[in-house]
This record gives structure tokens, C-alpha cells and sequence, in this order.
């Protein structure tokens, strides 16, 4: 009787928890943290949705970014591109529905993953000023933009809408979001500035402008016309799949075998091999895949860890490449040598990816601290969370000593250099779902090491070369002080006159300086 | 005039390099190498000589451009300041005579009187002067006393009749000339301490010999003066240093020259002077086995040097003193005679080990 009792009284309590009230428990999940954080989230969510869409359409970005103090800490944030825009039908969803987006089920190199980004921000926005969002967004210069301002229903997770609206819209395409939030504008390493900054250095093809809440306009101009290669959408392969996906898919399938949705619903696997995978785990390959059981969809996971299939096509990386990656650091970072390696596409846990680094030395960058570290995932910064990251470990641990910098052990290196580390794939892992630290796959760790120790092996002839060329301007000047001294002891010791002297040794020196300077324009060509 | 010689080789070494300078050549200095690489020792006359390696020093090469310069400054103020004034002055002067710095630069000629000193040295062997023909001196490190009569520099001095202190021999010893010497033999020590016992316990007066001290190494002065005894009067010349490596080396020093001064050997070695102590043998016979001192790492590593030196390493007693030292893995200081009293060294030790001639060659 007790126990009935008890499940009633649990039954009660028992109901379903509203999106909000999951929101504000797991906002550390998704970059709410603090109100620092959370004004950075949401420039982040909508520059990232930006640039996505433009890259989608075949358009050069030009985004602007203006963000206005309205209250001690209150702030309007508006983002606008100059993107495809959105059909009417879709702004509600997308800016106002939690979890829905059209990236979450595809593999496909993009900035955005879970496609809870923006309307996170959104409701975020509800929760701390009340105020709804204000969309506009037009996709032709025939049509009439489509103005929105919208709430979330938390309790259904459905959009609320509060103004439908037409109206003129002086772009010929493009989206624009504004958003009232409570915040704190951040300056520094972990500010809005910071990471507009670094989405310039890894997206040299964007223009961008800024307008900071103390109202003074940056710019940061685009360094290339050419956008980056689309990178292609494809299937998962079958060593990064796991019990719960492939259940999921096998659900969702439309095929009508299990050996067929095998070899449709997954990247490198044949029909012959969709077939031996069937046999070695037992499961009949005519099995209609909804009828898998979980034991028999469990045995087939094991079946395929075990199987040698060659690793997923790497065409859907889309590298930022050398050249550009040179170009967006010149452009933002003053310094006096710069390298960049792309390392070939590798593999993890079926999913493909590829490593990326640069490193800038001299010019502004400080000669004391330790080395400044720009982290990337999908062309994304990261600014949080930089000692858990993947990039930060394994800078960490090359060993720099041999390249010319020091570095203490267990440290980041020090000296006047900057080092970019950027990791494209089409499923990036992170340590958690605010997307801030990249995960310490040995994979990915290795090809960093790789990718690191090219530049450092780049660096470190370009800094022996200057300790050289250095060292022989000291020569020069060495010697030039020393010459009146020695030319006047050898005339006192030799009753020679001093001025004969000190030409003879001047015009002994100039012969030989031209070898030295030789050697020294010699190293700048090498440059 | 014996300046104008020592003027007139400064002066063509100088106008030799001016030569160079004329035509064009990166000005150079040959000079024998003054390291052990180069030193050769003569077992017929058994003293150390300077081989033939050369070295080459050159203005326009960053490794000896202020080395080259040290050299032709130094020479230039031994020639302006003291040849030409007829003055001497001391190692200590020469490198503050020298110690400026650089116009435009924050480098002086010379930091260390060391730099000065081996310029002097590098000058020697260039012109096949002496330090003394160059007017320099070095300080007064040393003492004599005993029944000798000697003149310095027109004075007459007794050094019987010289107190505690005794003579202070100066830098400078060729000048000097001997009156009258009444003494069997001549006994050197490197502890001043020991030279004040034995002098106040009237040593000499007894046994009827000279003291001579230096504190530590053995100055040229010193040697010089022990040598000139050694051939002019006959004497025979007596070694007494601590039992460690260094002391040995002193006595090696005496006996056969130095490595750094190779090149002045002639003037300086005395290949009859025998070692008196302290040997591994007297600390056993005289018990001194608990005032020892443990062998610390340097003692060790010179050991080792030593031991290989080619003028140590055909000498059978020599390699067994080393090797016992080793093997004690202990030195000895030579007060540590004292300990059998007082007066023990002067009344017991000295006056044994010279009657039964129980050195070591």
C-alpha cells in the first residue's frame, strides 16, 4: 500500500519540464554563463549563422555588428548580413524554436552544430529584458523585407508571435537580428573585440564592421574576393557511429534491408561489405532495418569496430589553406615573420579532419610574455577554457627549445610570437556543448604536433637568421669603435701618423664589410 | 741605455703591423701559444720550453679584435709611460693605466687586471723581452732572512739583522748583487706562517741556512733570486709546500717552470732543487694521519691534471706520492706539523729530514 501511495504523491510531481526552466539550469552548457559571457554568445551565434549563410549562397560577407548600452547592464546587440535572407515561413522557427536548425543531422564542415545557437540567445534575451527579438530579413530585391519581433513559449518550445510585418528594407538580400540583453561589455582577451578581431584573421574574405558601445567604428577590411571552397555534405562513416545513432537511423531509413541501409546511409561501405557485416553479426541482411533488435544493433557496432573500412572521403573539408591564413594574419597582426602550414586531411573516430597552424613572430607582439594562442574550430574563435583545449596541450607539448624559444616544462612557450591553431571536420568534438575547449583526441593531438613542428622548423630558421644578421651589424659597429683606439696606440708605438692609420684600417674594414653585408642581405632574401 | 733596446722592439713591432695596414692586410700578430698543447718538456735540461705552435691573432676577427687591441695598447703605454720616462711600474698600475673605456661603447679596454697581465706576457714573447726589461713589476709577495749580505739599488742590506719580517724581496731580482753569504743551504717554503716560526725560533741562526717564502705561488722575482744563489753561490736549495696536489706543483714550478711562463724558463728553473715536504711518507712516520683533510673535488681534479703532466709522469716517486694521496683521499697543510708541538719543525722534523737528505728529486 505504502509504495502505491508513494508512486501517486511521485506522479504528481512528475510533469514536463518547460524549455526555460531546462534554459536557465543548463545555461553554463550553452555559453550563458555570465552576463560577459552571454553577450559575447550571442554576437558569436548570429556573426557564426552570418557567415554560414553567406558561405552558402556564394556571397561575400559583409556584416555589421553594433552593439548599444541601453541601461547600466543592459545592452541592444544587431547583427546584419548581407546573406540570402530567410523565406517567411522559416524566421519564426529558427530565431525562436530551440533545437531547430538544419545542420544537427547533416556532416558537413560548418560553424554552427547543434542549431540551438541563436534562439538560445533569444531566449535568453525573454528571460532578462522581456523584450522580443527583432528580425528583418529579405531575400530578393524584388520583394518586400519581412519584419518580425518574436518571444519564445518556453512551456512548448513553439515561437510567439508579436509583430508580423512588410517593410522596405534598403538591401537588395540580407538578414538583420537585434536583440536587447543583460550583459557586461568585456574588453580584452575574452571581449566582443577580441573575437571579431580573430573572425577576421581566420575569414579573410569578410568585411566586417563593428560599432563598439562607446560608439567608435572599426573596420575590419576583407583580404580576399574569393570565398572559401563549399565544403560538401556527407554521409557518417561507420566507426564514428554509436549504438543510440545508429538506432535512430535505422529507424529513420528509408531502405528496406538492413544490408542496403548500410551501404546507402553510410559513407565507404559497399553492398558486398554491408553484406559481411550482416553475417558476422548474425543478423539476416534482408532484415528490414526498423526490425534490428538493440542486442542485434549492439553486435553490429562491435562487428563493425572490428572490420577494416577504409577511412571517409576527406573532400569535405574545406581548408582555409596557407595563403589566406598568411593574408588574415598580415592584415590584423604586425609582426615580422609569418608561416602557415595546412596539414592533409586525417581521421578520427570516422570522422574527417584536418589541422591547420601559423605562427607570426617580432614586429608588436610582446617579447616577454608567453605566446599569445588563437584557437579555432570550423573557422570559429575560441576564446574560453584555452589550458582544456586540445590546440593549447599540444603546443604545450613541442618542444620550442629546439626552434628557438624558450619554454619552461609544462608551459606555453614565451617570446614575441603568436601561434594560430585551426581544426576543420565535419564534426568538431568539443569538450562540452558551449563549444569552447576541442577534445584531446590522440588524432587530432598528433596532427597538431605535426602541423606545429612545421612551423616551429619555419620559425626557427627565420629567427637563427636574424640572431645572425644581427650579430653581424654588432660586428660592424664593433669594429668601428675599436679602430681610432687601435690606430692611436700604433701610431704612439710606431711614430706613424694616427690618420694614415685609422684610413688604412677603415678602408680594411669596408672591403670586408661587403662580405659582411653580403651575408646579411643574403638572410632577408632567404626571408 | 737598456730602455732604448726595449723601446726600439716595441717600436719595430709596431711598425710591422703598420706595414700590414698598408697594404691592405687584416693587421695580425703571430705569437707562439702559451698552453699546455705547446709545452714541451726537455728531459735532457729538464725544463719546460715553449714548442712551435703558432697562433694567429687578428684585428678584424670578433673572437680577438680586443684582445689584438689590449696588446698594441698596452705596448704603446709600456713604451709612452714608463720606457720613455725611465719608470717602472707594477702589474697593478699597467692595468689601471690601461682600464678605460671605449668611446661610443660600454666595453673597457680591459675588466680584469688578468686581461693586462697576459698582454705583458703576449709582449714578452713577441719582442723576447722580460717583464723587467719593460719596466713592470709585480708585487712584493716574498721574505728572505739569514746570514746574507746583498745589495739593493745602492743600499747595503744584512738579512740577519732584518727582525721577524725579514727582507722584502722585491719584484725585481737581476739587479741585485750578493755581498757576503755565509750559509749550507738555501730553504724555501710556501706558508709565511712557517717562515715566521722558523724565524722566530732563530732556525736559520742554528743550522746555518737562508729562509725564503713566498705567500702561495712562487713569484719571478723569487725564482729568479733562488736561481741566481743556486749558480752564483752554490747553494743547494731546499722545497717545502703542503701535501696536495697544488703544492707539489709549486715545487714542480721551481724546479723545471711554468707553463704560463715557458718562454722565460732560462732565467727561472733550477732543475737541482730538491722537495723536502711534506711527503706522503711523513705522515705516516710522524703520525699526522688525524690532521688531515679530505680531498675535495678540485683537489681531486688536479690530481688528475698533474698526474699526467709530462714532467710528473716519468718520475716514479712523484706518480706514488699522487697515488697515495689519492689513495688516503687526503691532503695536508704543512702547519700541521704543529701539532706535535710548537717547535717540533724547527727541532725535530727539518733538522732529521736534512741529515738523513730524505728528499724527494
Amino acid at each position: 500500500m505504502a509504495e502505491k501511495i508513494k508512486a501517486i504523491e511521485l506522479a504528481k510531481k512528475q510533469r514536463e519540464i518547460s524549455i526555460s526552466e531546462f534554459f536557465t539550469k543548463n545555461r553554463h552548457l550553452l555559453g550563458f554563463d555570465n552576463p560577459r559571457k552571454a553577450l559575447l554568445t550571442t554576437v558569436k551565434e548570429a556573426v557564426d549563422n552570418s557567415l554560414d549563410a553567406c558561405e552558402e549562397m556564394n556571397v561575400l560577407p559583409e556584416v555589421i555588428v553594433k552593439i548599444e548600452q541601453t541601461s547600466e547592464e543592459r545592452f541592444r546587440i544587431s547583427v546584419e548580413d548581407n546573406g540570402p535572407g530567410i523565406v517567411k515561413q522559416q524566421i519564426p522557427n529558427i530565431f525562436a524554436k530551440l533545437l531547430y536548425g538544419s545542420k544537427f543531422h547533416s556532416l558537413k564542415q560548418s560553424r554552427g552544430q547543434q542549431g540551438i545557437g541563436i534562439s538560445a540567445s533569444v531566449m535568453y534575451s525573454q528571460l532578462t529584458t522581456g523584450k522580443p527579438t527583432k528580425i528583418i530579413s529579405k531575400i530578393s530585391p524584388k520583394k518586400p523585407a519581412n519584419y518580425y519581433e518574436l518571444h519564445i513559449d518556453t512551456k512548448k518550445n513553439e515561437p510567439e508571435i508579436v509583430i508580423d510585418k512588410e517593410m522596405d528594407w534598403n538591401k537588395d538580400h540580407g538578414t538583420k537580428i537585434e536583440l536587447e540583453l543583460e550583459g557586461i561589455y568585456q574588453k580584452g582577451k575574452q571581449g566582443v573585440e577580441e573575437y571579431l578581431k580573430q573572425t577576421a584573421i581566420i575569414n579573410p574574405h569578410l568585411h566586417l564592421i563593428y560599432y563598439s558601445p562607446e560608439n567608435t567604428k572599426i573596420e575590419y577590411p576583407r583580404a580576399v574576393d574569393s570565398l572559401p571552397v563549399e565544403p560538401k555534405e556527407i554521409k557518417p562513416h561507420p566507426y564514428g557511429v554509436e549504438l543510440g545513432m545508429l538506432i535512430n537511423m535505422m529507424k529513420e531509413s528509408k531502405s528496406r534491408n538492413i544490408s542496403s541501409f548500410l551501404s546507402t546511409d553510410f559513407s565507404r561501405v559497399s553492398p558486398n561489405l554491408a553484406k559481411e557485416l550482416c553475417n558476422k553479426a548474425g543478423i539476416s541482411d534482408k532484415t528490414h532495418p526498423s526490425k534490428v533488435s538493440r542486442e542485434e544493433a549492439d553486435k553490429l557496432i562491435k562487428v563493425i569496430r572490428e572490420t577494416k573500412i577504409i577511412s571517409p572521403p576527406t573532400n569535405c573539408l574545406s581548408p582555409i589553406g596557407e595563403e589566406l591564413m598568411l593574408k588574415g594574419l598580415k592584415k590584423e597582426i604586425n609582426a615580422d615573420f609569418y608561416a602557415a602550414v595546412t596539414r592533409p586531411p586525417s581521421v578520427y573516430r570516422g570522422n574527417p579532419f584536418l589541422v591547420e597552424a601559423a605562427i607570426a613572430y617580432g614586429g608588436d607582439l610582446p617579447k616577454e610574455d608567453l605566446v599569445r594562442v588563437l584557437r579555432f574550430a570550423n573557422r570559429v574563435p575560441l576564446l574560453y577554457q584555452q589550458s582544456a583545449c586540445a590546440s593549447t596541450r599540444s603546443i604545450i607539448q613541442t618542444s620550442w627549445n629546439n626552434y628557438g624559444l624558450s619554454q619552461s616544462k609544462g608551459a606555453l612557450p614565451s617570446g614575441p610570437v603568436l601561434i594560430l591553431v585551426h581544426v576543420a571536420s565535419v564534426w568538431v568534438p568539443f569538450t562540452s556543448e558551449s563549444k569552447e575547449a576541442i577534445a584531446h583526441y590522440p588524432e587530432i593531438i598528433k596532427e597538431m604536433k605535426l602541423a606545429l613542428q612545421e612551423c616551429g622548423r619555419k620559425v626557427s630558421s627565420y629567427i637563427r637568421k636574424t640572431v645572425k644578421a644581427r650579430e653581424q651589424k654588432e660586428k660592424i659597429s664593433l669594429f668601428e669603435k675599436y679602430i681610432p683606439e687601435l690606430a692611436a696606440a700604433l701610431s704612439d708605438l710606431s711614430d706613424e701618423k694616427k690618420s694614415v692609420i685609422e684610413e688604412d684600417l677603415k678602408k680594411i674594414l669596408k672591403r670586408g664589410m661587403k662580405n659582411l653585408l653580403a651575408e646579411i642581405a643574403e638572410t632577408k632574401e632567404e626571408e | 741605455m737598456p730602455e732604448e733596446d726595449s723601446k726600439n722592439s716595441l717600436k719595430k713591432f709596431g711598425k710591422k703591423i703598420v706595414e700590414q695596414t698598408k697594404k691592405g692586410k687584416n693587421p695580425e700578430i703571430k705569437l707562439p701559444l702559451r698552453n699546455l698543447s705547446n709545452i714541451i718538456y726537455d728531459k735532457k735540461s729538464r725544463t719546460l720550453t715553449l714548442g712551435n705552435k703558432e697562433g694567429t691573432r687578428n684585428f678584424f676577427n670578433v673572437a680577438h679584435a680586443k684582445k689584438f687591441l689590449q696588446t698594441i695598447e698596452v705596448a704603446s703605454l709600456i713604451k709612452k709611460e714608463l720606457l720613455n720616462t725611465g719608470k717602472h711600474e707594477h702589474l697593478r698600475g699597467v692595468f689601471y693605466m690601461t682600464k678605460r673605456t671605449i668611446p661610443g661603447t660600454n666595453v673597457n679596454i680591459v675588466d680584469e687586471q688578468v686581461e693586462s697581465d697576459k698582454a705583458i706576457e703576449d709582449l714578452e714573447v713577441i719582442t723576447g723581452l722580460s717583464r723587467e726589461q719593460l719596466h713592470v713589476s709585480a708585487n712584493k709577495m716574498g721574505s728572505m732572512v739569514g746570514n746574507i749580505i746583498i745589495k739593493d739599488a745602492g743600499d747595503t742590506i744584512d738579512c740577519s739583522k732584518l727582525g721577524r719580517g725579514g727582507y722584502s724581496i722585491p719584484s725585481i731580482t737581476d739587479e741585485l748583487s750578493f755581498s757576503k753569504v755565509n750559509a749550507d743551504y738555501i730553504l724555501y717554503m710556501e706558508k709565511a706562517a712557517i717562515f715566521e716560526r722558523l724565524n722566530e725560533d732563530k732556525f736559520w741562526r742554528k743550522n746555518n741556512c737562508i729562509l725564503v717564502t713566498s705567500q702561495g705561488q712562487t713569484t719571478r722575482g723569487i725564482r729568479r733570486l733562488l736561481q741566481r744563489l743556486y749558480e752564483e753561490k752554490k747553494l743547494p736549495i731546499y722545497v717545502m709546500t703542503d701535501f696536495d696536489a697544488w703544492g707539489f706543483y709549486i715545487y714542480s714550478v721551481i724546479k723545471y717552470g711554468s707553463i704560463a711562463l715557458a718562454h722565460a724558463s732560462e732565467k727561472l728553473t733550477i732543475p737541482g732543487v730538491k722537495f723536502l715536504g711534506i711527503t706522503a711518507d711523513d705522515i705516516e712516520k710522524y703520525d699526522l694521519k688525524k690532521h688531515l683533510i679530505k680531498l675535495n673535488d678540485q683537489d681531486i681534479k688536479r690530481i688528475k691534471q698533474v698526474v699526467d703532466y709530462d714532467w710528473f709522469k716519468d718520475n716514479k716517486d712523484w706518480q706514488r706520492q699522487l697515488k697515495m694521496m689519492k689513495q688516503m683521499n687526503a691532503k695536508a697543510e704543512i702547519q700541521a706539523l704543529s701539532s706535535k708541538g710548537i717547535s717540533f719543525i724547527s727541532e725535530e722534523y727539518l733538522p732529521e729530514k736534512i741529515k738523513k737528505k730524505d728528499f724527494l728529486d
